[in-house]
């Protein structure tokens, strides 16, 4: 090839500061809005939403969110949506109360066992999506439908409970101090710093590797604001949880799972498949992509996530009612919009995802602690939603 | 003559990209002027400037329309004047009628009542206008290109065409589509309309332009009058890619090695009409090192045969036999006719080919990522690494190769579909219009790559419409008519004459 000729020479990149930011405004966007949202709770709830109890509670309250948008992103971003999720987790609560309280089983048994029906759920409804081409808007919103109609069933239209403690921890449950200082809890400390650590250094080796490959890397500024931030809202989370009760169990679930789902998708050959699956299902398929298994296997890992969602509610409320998981889906779809994923599939990531549920979160906590009826609180949390989707668009079409 | 159009010192960026640079364009009243350039050289750029896709101040320069200044917000604002562009992409609505889309926002209709008496009698004198036999009620999806990209041109006349922009109007056109529709421009020449048309296909310039421009890196290289000076195809060529190009087709050893790939009673049926059988019987063989063409008309079934060989990626009840190395092998999926050597190259790079969100990166490795993994999990270092040395071999533009490839140009775009085939390391190559939309010096780059697989003992099977280019090219050519492989041709006897009196005696 004696021809080839390098002539990219007027492709110079453009540089400075200001260029950069309007390109990332959506990931800058959602880190701010995250802040301002906060900031603004705390003002107009007089410091109640940092308090050290209510941060506590905003883990345990949107823990189930937050775990279900895991699955959910990954279903969105292969190109579906799953509308029965929040039926799921009700089914699933019901089921484990049936289990536990009717049937005596062991929590050792029932949990496992629980897990497995969620990923039968998904696998049934992956069926259909993913053999029969069957929209999953349609498939799931019949299993929205008869998960309804099937938690009723099981719980004779009563609520059930309470459950043992050994089932409460799954949510409940605190990490001990093993550092025995008690208050300030050591190993939330511990733990803070260690997370603010393995975050600075991840960060520092991909500037390392975009530095290498002469990618565009943030600029300095940026990238030692960000982080500097971050770490400082760790810190000050973990502070503020060590002088409670130290870490919570289903943080730390959380935490694990949000990093696996992360590395997944962004790491691996599964991930890197699942994306190209819903940015051109056809050509994915003509590079040797297995997208029928792909898809089924999204809905499984949904329906595993919507079970261990519905498990962590029911042992947070200590009871299963047939109202659990209501409409949860919607805020489970909101959060992953927030977060930036689009609704054509193949875009879309997991921190994105979870920022989307904090942000929910702080603000059904923050509306709820200011005493703002159910009424509001819909509206707002619309607007909310629509605004971000608005953002996304409006910064898309004015880089087009 | 006075100039209908002259755009001055057009400058459009895009974030990295600095697509045209200080172009100028002047086209005269009721002439056809062929824009001509490399891929990635800012000929569509230019012409979505001109027709308003991009707004009246996202690009620096002037316009002049017709003596005053334009400066269109959006394309409605250009189509008022008579500007129309058909775009590389057809823009058509597949599951609607020709009528329905001619006259698609444009609807003859009063108080938003669609009047359907008069929708189909002016549909129907358009068609005739540009010469397509179809009833006005015939869904578009049933057409073929070649008569899609007609009724583009229909759709344009609906609206008092004067200036008509056809942006590769004939790059996924047959021979006889081809001349077909360069007939059409002429005749409407004759009525007075003007027309720009962009194509890579030089001796289609060479016959319908009265002017040429030919861009090079987002800037005016030349503007050649047919009318007072000759054209040869030699000069376009060296003002296309700066310097002169001695051959069009380089030097091969031609030598076939031992037998790689049989296919074997071949059948593949409809996958929609179940009767409808759409290959019969086909056999064919390549040997190492040997190219291969399939010629035939469009239609002929040559991608069908290409896609249900490739992991039954097309038809139904698909019987007959694939032999590697003198072994059957299965191909009953895409993954497993990876597994066994081959790789499709599709012609349909945007629906088929690419994850258009992805980057030229991530679209290289798609097909072959357990080889820059590890136990499933990624290497960014050996990804980019692999991409850029794509970059560099194939000489894709693109400011780096964390562009997205939505964003490449068309020429470009196919040169990564094209790595994505390398990197997999077939044994077998299966190349589907390897060429289309591709500007001559990309195309001996292709030709060249084709030639390495040979030379390391590859097969290639090639299918296109461009019959030079497989006479050019290929060891020996299969020849398909509707479905059955009517017969075969080594080098030394193949000529143009004899593939088509092949076809027209079956
Ligand atoms: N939306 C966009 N964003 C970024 N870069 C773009 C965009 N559109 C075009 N470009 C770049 O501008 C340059 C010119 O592209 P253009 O599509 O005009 O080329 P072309 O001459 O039409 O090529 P081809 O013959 O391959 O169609 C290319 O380098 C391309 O990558
Ligand atoms: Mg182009």
């Amino acid at each position: 090839m004696e021809v080839a000729q390098t002539s990219t020479g007027r492709t110079g990149t453009m540089n400075g500061i200001g260029a950069y930011l309007a390109r990332h405004m959506r990931e800058y966007g959602l880190l701010f809005a995250l802040i301002a949202i906060m900031v603004f709770f705390q003002i107009v709830t007089d410091g109640t939403l940092l308090r050290p109890v209510n941060i506590t509670n905003l883990f345990l309250q949107n823990s189930y969110i937050i775990i279900m948008a895991l699955g959910m992103l990954v279903v969105i971003v292969s190109g579906n949506i799953d509308l029965s999720v929040g039926s799921v987790m009700g089914f699933i609560g019901a089921l484990a109360a049936v289990m536990i309280v009717h049937w005596d089983w062991s929590v050792y048994l029932a949990i496992p066992a629980c897990l497995l029906v969620g990923i039968g759920i998904g696998a049934a409804q992956g069926y259909w999506v993913a053999y029969w081409k069957i929209p999953s808007f349609i498939v799931t919103l019949a299993g929205m439908l008869v998960f309804r109609g099937l938690s009723l069933w099981l719980l004779e239209g009563q609520s059930v409970g309470p459950f043992p403690k050994g089932f409460q921890v799954l949510s409940t449950g605190f990490i001990p101090d093993y550092f025995g200082i008690g208050r300030p809890n050591g190993t939330a400390i511990a733990a803070g710093l260690v997370a603010v650590a393995l975050i600075i250094w991840v960060g520092l080796r991909d500037r390392a590797h975009n530095r290498k490959y002469g990618i565009e890397g943030e600029p300095a500024a940026f990238f030692y604001g960000r982080n500097i931030i971050v770490a400082g809202a760790l810190l000050f989370v973990a502070y503020k949880l060590s002088t409670f009760r130290g870490l919570p169990n289903v943080l730390i679930s959380m935490v694990v799972l949000t990093v696996i789902y992360a590395f997944i998708t962004e790491n691996t050959t599964l991930g890197r498949r699942i994306y190209a699956l819903g940015g051109n299902e056809k050509a994915a398929k003509l590079s040797g992509i297995k997208t029928e298994r792909l898809t089924f296997l999204a809905f499984v890992n949904m329906g595993m996530l919507a079970a261990l969602a519905g498990l962590i509610f029911a042992a947070r409320l200590n009871t299963a009612t047939p109202k659990a998981g209501f409409a949860v889906e919607l805020d489970v779809i909101a959060a992953v919009f927030i977060g930036g994923a689009s609704m054509s599939g193949g875009v879309g990531k997991i921190v994105g995802a979870v920022v989307g549920a904090f942000i929910m979160g702080v603000m059904n906590n923050g509306m709820s602690i200011m005493g703002i009826g159910i009424d509001y609180q819909q509206v707002i949390k619309g607007l909310v939603l629509l605004a971000a989707v608005v953002f996304d668009v409006y910064n898309k079409q004015k880089q087009g | 003559m006075t100039p209908l159009l002259e755009m001055r010192s057009i400058t459009k960026t895009f974030p990295g990209v600095k697509a045209l640079d200080a172009v100028n364009l002047t086209v005269m009243e009721g002439e056809i002027h062929a824009l001509v350039g490399e891929n990635g050289a800012g000929k569509s750029t230019l012409m979505k400037v001109l027709s308003g896709v991009y707004p009246a101040g996202s690009y620096d320069g002037e316009i002049h329309y017709d003596g005053n200044v334009a400066s269109f917000g959006g394309i409605s604002d250009s189509e008022a004047v008579g500007v129309i562009i058909i775009h590389q992409e057809l823009a058509l609505v597949p599951l609607l009628s020709i009528a329905e889309n001619l006259f698609l926002g444009n609807e003859c209709a009063k108080g938003g009542v669609v009047n359907w008496r008069e929708t189909f009698q002016r549909t129907e004198g358009l068609l005739k206008k540009v010469g397509l036999s179809e009833a006005p009620s015939v869904l578009v999806d049933r057409l073929g290109v070649g008569k899609q990209q007609l009724v583009e041109i229909a759709k344009a006349l609906s609206k008092d065409v004067r200036l008509l922009i056809l942006d590769e109007p004939t790059a996924a056109l047959s021979e006889s589509d081809s001349q077909a529709l360069l007939d059409l421009l002429l005749e409407l020449k004759a009525q007075g309309v003007t027309s720009i048309i962009i194509s890579h296909k030089l001796n289609e310039v060479r016959r319908i332009a009265d002017r040429v421009t030919v861009i090079r890196d987002g800037a005016t290289i030349s503007s050649m009058d047919a009318r007072t000076e000759e054209i040869t195809e030699d000069r376009i060529v060296r003002d296309m890619v700066g310097r002169d190009m001695a051959h069009r087709y380089p030097e091969r050893e031609r030598r076939a090695g031992e037998m790689l790939m049989e296919v074997r009673n071949w059948n593949v049926w409809h996958p929609e009409h179940s009767e409808r059988q759409v290959i019969h019987d086909a056999n064919l063989t390549v040997r190492a090192g040997e190219v291969v063409g399939i010629a035939g008309l469009m239609g002929a079934g040559r991608t069908e045969l290409a896609m249900s060989i490739f992991g039954r990626s097309y038809g139904r009840k698909i019987s007959g036999e694939v032999l590697m190395h003198g072994a059957p092998v299965d191909v009953s999926r895409v993954d497993r006719a990876i597994a066994a050597g081959l790789a499709y190259v599709t012609e349909d790079r945007k629906t088929l080919g690419l994850i258009l969100d992805d980057t030229v990166e991530r679209n290289i490795t798609l097909a072959n990522l357990p080889a820059v993994s590890s136990r499933g999990v990624i290497s960014e270092a050996r990804e980019t690494g692999v991409a850029e040395k794509y970059r560099a071999a194939m000489n894709i533009r693109t400011p780096s190769v964390f562009q997205k490839t939505v964003n490449l140009s068309g020429g470009n775009q196919q040169k990564v579909v094209l790595s994505k085939w390398l990197f997999a390391g077939p044994e077998v190559l299966i190349l589907d219009e390897p060429t289309r939309g591709i500007d001559v010096g990309a195309k001996f780059e292709i030709y060249g790559i084709i030639n390495e697989l040979s030379a390391e003992g590859k097969g290639v099977i090639m299918i296109s419409s461009e019959m030079p280019e497989m006479l050019g090219m290929c060891d020996r050519i299969y020849v398909m008519n509707e479905g059955v492989l009517v017969g075969e041709l080594t080098a030394a006897e193949a000529s143009q004459e004899r593939i088509m009196s092949l076809i027209v005696t079956d």
